[in-house]
C-alpha cells in the first residue's frame, strides 16, 4: 500500500487513468470477498448423521438460528440423518426407548414391541405442548433463509432413496468433498 | 411498559419455544425500514437472552430494551441498516 502511494507521489509512471483503474479493480475484488463471506461473515457446516426424532432437532435448531444471524449455513445429511429430508421418513421419525438413560423404564421393558412408539408419542406430546416447532416446520423455516441442506448422493443410493423423495430446495447430487469444502472455509463445524 | 419510542409493528410469538422467536424477529425486522422498531411479546423464557445475543451478533438491528412484563417478555428491535 505505502509502496503504491509513495510511486503515485512521485509520479513517474502511474498516471491517474491508471491508478483509476486500480482503484476500480480493487474495489471489484473488496466486492467480492465481501460477497464470499455472506452478510455477517460467519459460516457454518453441520454434518447431520443421526435420524431418529431427538436427534433431528439440534442440527435443525442451530441451522435456522445461525441463519438468522446472517451466517451461511449448510447442513450435510448422511446416512440416517438422511431421513430427515426425506419428506415421509422425517414425519416418522422414531425415539429409542432402549439405551435411553432418560426413559422412565429399564431396558428390559424398554425392549419390548411397541415401546419406541409409545416413547416417540410421549415425546410428540411433550413438543406440542411446550411450543416447540415441528421438524417440517425447521426444515421450512431454514429453507426460507437459505440454509442449504444436502443430501448425501452416496447414501441416496445405499438407501435406495429417489431424488423426489425429499422436500424441495434439498441439494441433492453432493458428496463428501463438498461437504469438506465448505467446512474447510466455515467459522463453526459441527458433526451430529 | 415502555413508549420511549414509536412502535412500528408488534410480532406476537407468545406460545413460541426455541429457536422460533428469535426465527421469527430476525424475518420481521428484514421487513422494516431504517429507524422503525419492532415489538417482540414471547412467552418463552430464554428470548430474554437469545433476542439479547442474536441482536449483538447481527448486523443491522439493535436491541433497544427488553421488559419483562408478567408472563410476557417484551424486546424491543430497531433496523438501523
Amino acid at each position: 500500500m505505502s509502496t503504491d502511494t509513495q510511486q503515485a507521489a512521485d509520479g513517474d509512471h502511474q498516471t491517474e487513468a491508471q491508478l483509476q483503474e486500480r482503484i476500480e479493480e480493487l474495489e471489484a475484488k473488496v466486492a467480492t470477498l465481501e460477497t464470499e463471506t455472506g452478510e455477517n461473515g460467519k459460516k457454518m457446516t453441520i454434518i447431520a448423521t443421526q435420524g431418529s426424532f431427538d436427534m433431528a432437532y439440534p442440527p435443525l435448531i442451530l441451522a435456522s438460528t445461525a441463519a438468522a444471524f446472517g451466517w451461511e449455513v449448510v447442513v450435510f445429511h448422511t446416512f440416517w440423518g438422511l431421513d430427515i429430508l426425506h419428506e415421509e421418513k422425517s414425519q416418522n421419525l422414531k425415539l429409542s426407548a432402549v439405551g435411553n438413560p432418560n426413559m422412565p423404564v429399564p431396558n428390559a421393558i424398554a425392549a419390548v414391541p411397541g415401546m419406541d412408539r409409545i416413547a416417540t408419542r410421549m415425546m410428540q406430546k411433550k413438543i406440542d405442548d411446550n411450543g416447540t416447532a415441528s421438524i417440517e416446520e425447521l426444515i421450512d423455516v431454514s429453507l426460507e433463509q437459505g440454509v442449504e441442506l444436502q443430501a448425501c448422493q452416496m447414501t441416496i443410493d445405499l438407501m435406495d432413496y429417489d431424488e423426489d423423495d425429499f422436500y424441495d430446495d434439498v441439494t441433492v447430487g453432493v458428496g463428501a468433498a463438498t461437504a469438506l469444502e465448505h467446512m474447510a472455509e466455515s467459522d463453526v463445524q459441527l458433526l451430529v | 411498559m415502555n413508549t420511549e419510542f414509536d412502535i412500528t409493528e408488534t410480532l406476537d410469538v407468545k406460545g413460541a419455544s426455541c429457536p422460533m422467536p428469535v426465527v421469527k424477529t430476525k424475518a420481521a425486522t428484514d421487513e422494516l425500514a431504517v429507524g422503525e422498531v419492532l415489538e417482540v411479546l414471547a412467552t418463552d423464557a430464554g428470548s430474554m437472552s437469545d433476542i439479547d445475543g442474536w441482536a449483538n451478533g447481527t448486523a443491522g438491528v439493535s436491541l433497544l430494551d427488553q421488559v419483562e412484563d408478567g408472563d410476557v417478555y417484551r424486546h424491543y428491535v430497531e433496523k438501523t441498516e
